[in-house]
C-alpha cells in the first residue's frame, strides 16, 4: 500500500515509523523546512518539503497512484483540503483527518471528510468506557459503511438476564459479537447465557442504540446522558 | 443585498466600504478587532454610523458567523490572509447555510481553477498579476 502523511509532527512520525515497518510505502510531506530537515536524516526519501495543500507538491509526492492519504497536520483547514483534494480530484479511495479543535469537526463532516478523528473525541470515549455508568458506550462508528460496535452493560432489570444468546430475538441489524465477564472478553456461543453485569458488544445498525438499550440496559438510557 | 465579508485587510475593508456606498448592508467579520480601524480610516463617519456591522471571531466558528448575520447573507466574501482558510469558510457559506454567491479569495491559481470548477467562484489576485506582468513585458504596439 502507498500512503501519503501530510504533516511530519509526532502523529505523522509515528504512524509514518508504523507503516514503513510494516512494508508499506510512504512519503511525509511537512512544509516546515525546519521539521523537514530535522527529520530528513531519519526518513530519507520518504519524507518531502512542500505545502501540502498545493496540487504540485501532491503530484510531486505521486498522489495518483496513492491508496491512502492522511492529513494529520496541527491546522484543520489545511487537513480539510488535502482530503478534500484527495478524494475529489485525484479520486483517492481512501483518506483520514486529523480534527485538532473538536468544534470542527462539523466542518470536517460537511465537506464530507470522513472519517476525521478527534483526540479529543476519543479520550471521551475511552472515559465513557472507563465509567460504565454512562449506559451505552459507542466503541466505533464506520460511518460511511453505517455501522457502528457499542458496549453496554446489562442491568439486573434487563429482559434479556438468564437467556440463552438464541433465545434474544435482537431487532434486525443487531448483532452480539462479544461478552466481557469478570475482566475477560468472549464471543458468545448460541448457549451463552447473558448475566447481569456482564458488558455486550453489539455492532448495530446507526439508529438502533434505543432499542438494543432496552433489551440490555432498560434503566440505564437516557437518564444517564 | 446584503453582504457578509469574511476578512478586512486590505482587500477587504476597501470592498467592504465600496459595497456600503453602493447601497448594500454590509457586514464584516474578523478576527482582529484593530480591523475595525482599517474600516473607519478616511471616512468621516464611523463604520456602524454609516450603516456597516463589524464583528470581531473567526469564520470557522459558526456562532460567529450566526452573529455576523450569514443566515439572511445575499454574498460570502472570504478575503482572510490564508488561501485554506477561505476555501473552506466559503464552501461553509454555501452548504451549511445556502447563501447563493460564495466568492473566495484564492492565490494560488491552481486550486483558484480547480474549486471554480467546483461551483466556487475564485479570484486569483495571482494569476491576475502575472496576466498584467505579461502585458507590461510585451512589446507595445504603435
Amino acid at each position: 500500500m502507498y500512503a501519503i502523511i501530510a504533516g511530519a509532527g509526532k502523529v505523522g512520525r509515528n504512524l509514518a515509523r508504523e507503516l514503513i515497518s510494516k512494508d508499506h510505502e510512504v512519503t511525509l510531506i511537512e512544509n516546515s523546512r525546519a521539521s523537514y530537515l530535522a527529520n530528513e536524516e531519519e526518513f530519507e526519501h520518504a519524507i518531502q518539503y512542500g505545502d501540502a495543500t498545493e496540487l504540485w507538491v501532491l503530484e510531486r509526492a505521486g498522489i495518483q497512484r496513492a491508496d491512502l492519504v492522511i492529513a494529520v497536520t496541527g491546522d484543520d483547514e489545511d487537513n480539510i483540503l488535502v482530503c478534500q483534494v484527495a478524494k475529489e480530484k485525484y479520486l483517492c479511495d481512501r483518506i483520514i483527518a486529523r480534527v485538532n479543535n473538536p468544534r470542527n469537526h462539523d466542518h470536517f463532516r460537511l465537506l464530507g471528510i470522513q472519517p476525521a478523528v478527534s483526540a479529543t473525541d476519543l479520550i471521551l470515549r475511552l472515559i465513557e468506557h472507563e465509567v460504565p455508568r454512562y449506559g451505552l458506550v459507542h466503541l466505533l462508528a464506520l460511518e460511511e459503511e453505517r455501522l457502528e460496535i457499542i458496549e453496554l452493560e446489562v442491568t439486573a432489570d434487563a429482559p434479556t438476564v438468564g437467556h440463552k444468546v438464541t433465545e434474544i430475538e435482537l431487532p434486525e441489524g443487531a448483532l452480539i459479537i462479544s461478552v466481557l465477564r469478570g475482566g475477560a472478553g468472549f464471543v458468545p456461543k448460541g448457549d451463552t447465557v447473558i448475566e447481569a453485569g456482564d458488558e455486550v458488544l453489539l455492532v448495530l445498525d446507526p439508529g438502533l442504540e434505543e432499542a438494543i438499550t432496552s433489551y440490555f440496559a432498560p434503566s440505564g438510557y437516557p437518564a444517564a446522558l | 443585498m446584503f453582504v457578509l465579508i469574511v476578512g478586512a485587510g486590505r482587500v477587504g475593508s476597501a470592498l467592504a466600504k465600496s459595497a456600503l456606498a453602493a447601497g448594500h448592508a454590509v457586514s464584516v467579520l474578523d478576527e482582529d478587532p484593530l480591523s475595525h480601524e482599517r474600516l473607519d480610516a478616511g471616512q468621516s463617519k464611523s463604520w456602524e454610523d454609516s450603516g456597516g456591522q463589524f464583528t470581531v471571531g473567526t469564520a470557522l466558528e459558526t456562532d460567529a458567523l450566526i452573529q455576523a448575520g450569514i443566515e439572511r447573507a445575499d454574498a460570502f466574501i472570504a478575503s482572510t490572509a490564508g488561501d485554506n482558510t477561505n476555501l473552506v469558510i466559503a464552501q461553509i457559506a454555501q452548504k451549511r447555510f445556502g447563501v447563493e454567491k460564495a466568492i473566495v479569495r484564492v492565490m494560488d491559481p491552481a486550486r483558484a481553477d480547480w474549486y471554480n470548477e467546483q461551483g466556487l467562484q475564485t479570484i486569483s489576485p495571482t494569476k491576475h498579476a502575472i496576466e498584467m506582468f505579461e502585458r507590461a513585458l510585451a512589446p507595445q504596439e504603435a
